[in-house]
């Protein structure tokens, strides 16, 4: 009889196929790169215990935290090559999604996400991260260039939301998150989609129909920001927390309920303590799931896809 | 008898929602007021001003399909409770109240039927089902009713009334929007026509998925469209708001809606509407 391959990297798929069992969990990334075992298996153990409501709302403090990386962050780390695209080809460039072309792995991608800002300038320019009409329509453009060419799509989510405001309304904000969500339903291409930080409402959910879900593991997707949740159901805003805790925006939630299909470890302490790991740790997650989709025939992984989303809710009857 | 007692203890925690709204037949827009009857025969439109009142999901296919055409379809489909939520009452309370309240399953009713003898599929939402709010049983009723349009390849038409998805249900309400969208996705390959409604208010999840997706959008007189309400753009931005924000008539002006129709005229105009689609199919 064969001696049983052993060594750290077989250990690391181990213990990877342990937790899986242990709750019907898919962890994407990590191994070979985020270093020792011992290292790997605290993450697991993080990632597979039962989140208290300390621990969401942590998820939702990291998910927001000011360090964290954004899009351009990842983008720069993660790929080889990176064109931006800009504009929606009617009105103006919304600076608060970035969309182009990039060299990933390689492989030639086209690559939509939120943009958030770091200075107080810059923020005010991508508004915050919250797009406006013309943001969703500079995604569906690239989405669409992408199915042309026959380019995998690959987003990135960090947003607490559609921009709140007149001239988005004015502009067809609800029209145009409706529109791309349906142009995402429709592409031939692979897709897969990442919450990097807050994915937040209709604004997040507009560039996340995609055949792979996936969430870093402290970022939170939500129907509402817990404060707006507190707000409204609590009528107090200072409730955010006890909110959070009810509506579990974390990862290993999402996962629980089938909205994601896995989830990206981060470095140790966050994402934010050391964006190089944290990119590469995603960079892995991304072509993973990527690996899944893309031999699968585009009619085929077009209704799967829909399948997928049809799947989505918990009822009787 | 102690959950009794409990429960009134709640009720009473919980401040008032209609501190000093006027009745519910009292008009907004002139002050008129109507006996129930009276609405009812006027389609709930004022008959002084014009203003339309909302219409419950029941009477709103009364108003709309043929007489005795209406099969209601998943009427026993009700949202579960995925979260074991619980804010200032449990999530499971809630549903009950409303369909006490409503005698309703949930926020939507749906079946197929026949307006001015043309057959469709019909989806109608209700305000008063925990203020029209999209979960999983009203995604659920949504993607059958596309499902089985699809499959007949009849038009749909749908009716809406929502102010947004059902938080209660956290992320799986968010899910019904995307869920909304493949399932128009799979109507739209079936090339089955989709008419939409939009009656006051049409609003954040669901004008952000199924709603705006029909291949006609009409909307009522003085509706409320907008994916963020008036309420919020103005203590998120501080902008000065236009007077007519998000009614229906500015959604016309700007391009998001075919047009304003009158609910008197709506039932003839789907008449038209499903006629022009099915006879003129493929040419014919």
């Amino acid at each position: 009889m064969a001696a049983e391959p052993t060594g750290p990297e077989v250990e690391q798929l181990r213990l990877r196929e342990r937790l899986a069992k242990l709750r019907g969990m898919r962890l994407l990334g990590g191994v070979g790169v985020a270093g020792e075992l011992a290292k790997l298996e605290r993450q697991i153990e993080r990632i597979s215990a039962e989140p208290s409501a300390d621990e969401v709302w942590h998820s939702v403090e990291l998910a927001r935290h000011e360090d964290r990386p954004y899009t351009l962050d990842y983008v720069e780390r993660m790929c080889d090559d990176f064109v931006e695209l800009r504009g929606d080809r009617t009105f103006e460039d919304n600076r608060a999604i970035v969309a182009g072309l990039a060299r990933f792995r390689g492989r030639t991608v086209a690559l939509v996400g939120h943009q958030k800002g770091r200075t107080l300038e810059e923020r005010y320019e991508r508004s915050f991260g919250m797009p406006y009409p013309e943001g969703y329509r500079k995604a569906m453009r690239v989405m669409e260039l992408a199915d042309r060419h026959g380019f995998p799509l690959m987003t990135l989510v960090d947003t607490p939301g559609a921009y709140p405001g007149v001239r988005a309304e004015q502009h067809g904000q609800g029209g145009w998150i409706a529109r791309c969500q349906l142009a995402m339903a429709g592409l031939g291409v692979p897709s897969v989609a990442c919450v990097i930080g807050e994915g937040g409402s209709g604004g997040a959910v507009a560039i996340a129909v995609a055949d792979r879900v996936l969430m870093q593991e402290n970022a939170i997707y939500s129907v509402i920001s817990p404060e707006g949740c507190a707000a409204i159901l609590w009528r107090d805003a200072s409730e955010a927390k006890k909110a959070a805790a009810a509506f579990k925006p974390d990862a290993r939630h999402c996962l629980e309920l089938g909205v994601i299909d896995g989830i990206v470890p981060e470095p140790e302490g966050g994402a934010h303590a050391d964006h190089d790991a944290a990119a590469t740790l995603l960079a892995e997650g991304l072509e993973l799931a990527l690996h899944e989709v893309e031999d699968e025939d585009p009619a085929v992984r077009r209704s799967d896809r829909r399948a997928r989303f049809r799947a989505l809710g918990v009822f009787t009857g | 008898m102690e959950e009794r007692i409990e429960a009134v203890i709640e009720d009473r925690r919980e401040p008032k929602d209609d501190g000093g709204a006027k009745h519910p037949n009292t008009c907004p827009g002139c002050g008129s007021h109507y006996r129930d009857d009276e609405l009812e025969a006027t389609l709930r439109v004022c008959p002084q001003c014009g203003h339309h009142f909302p219409v419950r999901a029941r009477e709103r296919i009364a108003q709309l399909a043929d007489g005795g055409t209406f099969a209601e379809a998943d009427a026993d489909l009700r949202s579960a409770d995925p979260l074991g939520f619980f804010d200032l009452k449990a999530y499971t309370e809630r549903l009950a109240q409303a369909e006490m309240a409503t005698g309703l399953g949930d926020a939507l009713v749906a079946g197929s039927a026949a307006i001015e003898r043309r057959a469709c599929e019909l989806a109608v939402m209700d305000f008063a089902f925990m203020g029209g709010s999209m979960g999983s049983a009203v995604g659920e009723k949504l993607a059958r009713a596309c499902e089985r349009a699809a499959e007949r390849r009849v038009p749909l038409v749908a009716v809406t009334a929502s102010g947004g998805a059902r938080m209660q249900e956290g992320i799986l309400s968010l899910m019904q929007m995307p869920k909304t969208v493949v399932s128009v996705d799979l109507l739209r390959e079936a090339r089955a026509p989709f008419v939409v409604v939009m009656s006051h208010p049409t609003t954040a999840g669901v004008l952000a998925s199924f709603a705006s997706l029909g291949d006609v959008i009409v909307a009522e007189p003085g509706a409320l469209i907008a994916f963020t309400g008036p309420r919020v753009v103005q203590q998120t931005t501080r902008e000065k708001l236009p007077d007519d924000f998000g009614l229906a008539e500015s959604n016309l002006r700007f391009g998001h809606v075919d047009a304003i129709v009158r609910r008197a005229d709506l039932r003839p105009y789907l008449g038209r509407l499903l006629a022009l689609f099915v006879d003129g199919r493929d040419g014919r």
